[in-house]
């Protein structure tokens, strides 16, 4: 069912995963708050092999004029992958998917924010791939959070985000892109820890009612994986006593 | 006191139960909810977040340090620090019989001169419409512009105002401190300008170090000295 003919065993007899994990185990996950100056708020992710970087502007005023709004702020997302993310070198122009993954994104983080404090303003996010290796709407969702935290744009609560996905007729959690290549399934999930709130849900594959129950439940785990790491990140920065930078 | 004081991030629930929320809390449910990095503090009947990060907004009666951007024929625009930019009315500082034929508003004020001005309205309709029609207030004519982050303005002053006495006096500098995170320091001695402005950035970079002021006042101390 699904997925492409190849000779990678995505999972083994003693359920290891192609790179070494188990099926509910994601990949080392790095978030870091800050370290962009220019930039309001900013954040930087390492998801395995994906390395991305986010940087957050405003609120501040809206050009073109015509975009802004009386009664709220508006947000704004742009995914975008470097030429040299992936293997053969992407066009920097803006691609389908790179528009609709700015879309998804935009319109999962827009529940968390609270942007009517700031009618006729635009706060904007900008997201960097530099490496790419599968799962970065993810890793980029969960990083853009931080970085709208780390700009003080008031939020209701963090958005997580992690990938599941079905490989070899079993749930795993953190797809990769081998996975995500010759796998059955992938689901990106994002979610508010606090509130208890999905915020993005897509699928990609087939899924029997029971996997996909299955499958939200395996991906919100994780996001409350990727949750612990973004409060560490946040407390990193604000709170380590004498963390002068 | 301080057993009820929390580092919270967005989304971290302070308290359950019957409380007002105040300042960058949301209530949802029966749960109160911090909206931004910074410090949780619940008083009897009320709980609120000291923001540590964040841009400054606009709020009536606050002394702001103002840029000077543009003009037009009746009033100019001040750059306040904000994603707002603050509006000066020519009548405010030409009087009742200003007249947009006779009175050229550069006269008063060029682009780039500092204002020292309070916020006379805001609301969410309109850019905020700011003031210097009151005593202390107008263009400032010497001194060093310091830029620190608006969410550190009260560490910068202080309980009563002790942070910035200590300075004040340590240096012989005249400190004015616009809540937007613009502070103008004037000082006739060199020295004690160069000192004061280190102070400021002291502050504003190790806002959250307990007994700073004593800190500050060894830093001051200690220069003089040497």
């Amino acid at each position: 069912m699904g997925g492409r003919e190849s000779t990678l065993v995505l999972l083994d007899e003693n359920g290891i995963r192609c790179d070494g994990r188990k099926v509910d185990e994601p990949r080392r996950i790095m978030i870091k708050a800050g370290g962009l100056k220019n930039a309001d708020g900013s954040a930087y992710i390492e998801f395995g092999d994906n390395k991305i970087l986010v940087g957050v502007f405003g609120p501040r005023d809206v050009h073109p004029k015509h975009m802004s709004n009386t009664d709220t702020g508006i947000l704004r997302v742009r995914y975008h992958m470097e030429p040299f993310s992936v293997g053969e070198r992407k066009n920097p122009a803006p691609s389908r998917r790179e528009i609709e993954i700015s879309k998804v994104i935009k319109e999962a983080l827009l529940p968390a924010v609270i942007l009517d404090k700031f009618p006729r303003t635009a706060v904007d996010v900008f997201i960097e791939v530099l490496q790419a290796d599968g799962g970065t709407r993810c890793a980029a969702l969960a990083a853009a959070s931080v970085a709208l935290a780390d700009a003080g744009i008031p939020m209701r609560d963090m958005v997580a985000a992690c990938a599941a996905g079905k490989a070899a007729d079993t749930i795993i959690l953190d797809v990769n892109n081998e996975e995500d290549q010759a796998g059955q399934a992938d689901m990106p999930v994002g979610y508010m820890p606090n509130l208890d709130k999905i915020t993005l849900l897509q699928l990609d594959g087939v899924l029997s009612p029971e996997e996909f129950k299955k499958c939200v439940k395996v991906g919100v785990d994780g996001c409350k994986l990727v949750y612990e790491l973004q409060k560490k990140a946040l407390h990193e920065k604000y709170f380590q006593n004498g963390g002068d930078q | 006191m301080d057993n009820k004081r929390k580092y919270v991030i967005p989304g971290d629930v302070i308290t359950t139960g019957p409380y007002r929320p105040e300042q960058n809390v949301i209530l949802e449910g029966n749960k109160i909810i911090s909206t931004t990095i910074g410090i949780s503090e619940i008083y009897d009947d009320s709980a609120k977040v000291i923001s540590l990060t964040g841009k400054y907004l606009p709020k009536i009666n606050d002394l702001v340090i103002g840029k000077v951007i543009s003009h037009s024929s009746l009033s100019w625009e001040l750059d306040i620090n904000s994603c707002y930019v603050g509006f000066l009315p020519a009548q405010d500082v030409f009087g009742r019989d200003f007249s947009a034929h006779a009175d050229e508003l550069t006269s008063r004020l060029k682009s780039g001169d500092l204002v020292a001005a309070r916020i006379a309205n805001s609301d969410r309709t309109r850019d905020p419409l700011i003031t210097i029609a009151d005593r202390d207030l107008g263009k400032i004519d010497s001194g060093d512009l310091v830029e620190i982050s608006p969410s550190k303005v009260p560490r910068l002053i202080g309980k009563k105002g002790t942070m910035i006495q200590t300075i004040e006096n340590a240096t012989d500098a005249i400190i004015t401190i616009g809540q937007n995170g613009w502070v103008v320091v004037s000082c006739d001695n060199p020295e004690g300008l160069l000192k004061a402005k280190k102070a400021i950035q002291m502050v504003n970079e190790q806002a959250h170090v307990a007994n700073l002021t004593d800190q500050v006042k060894d830093m001051l101390e200690s220069k003089g000295e040497s």
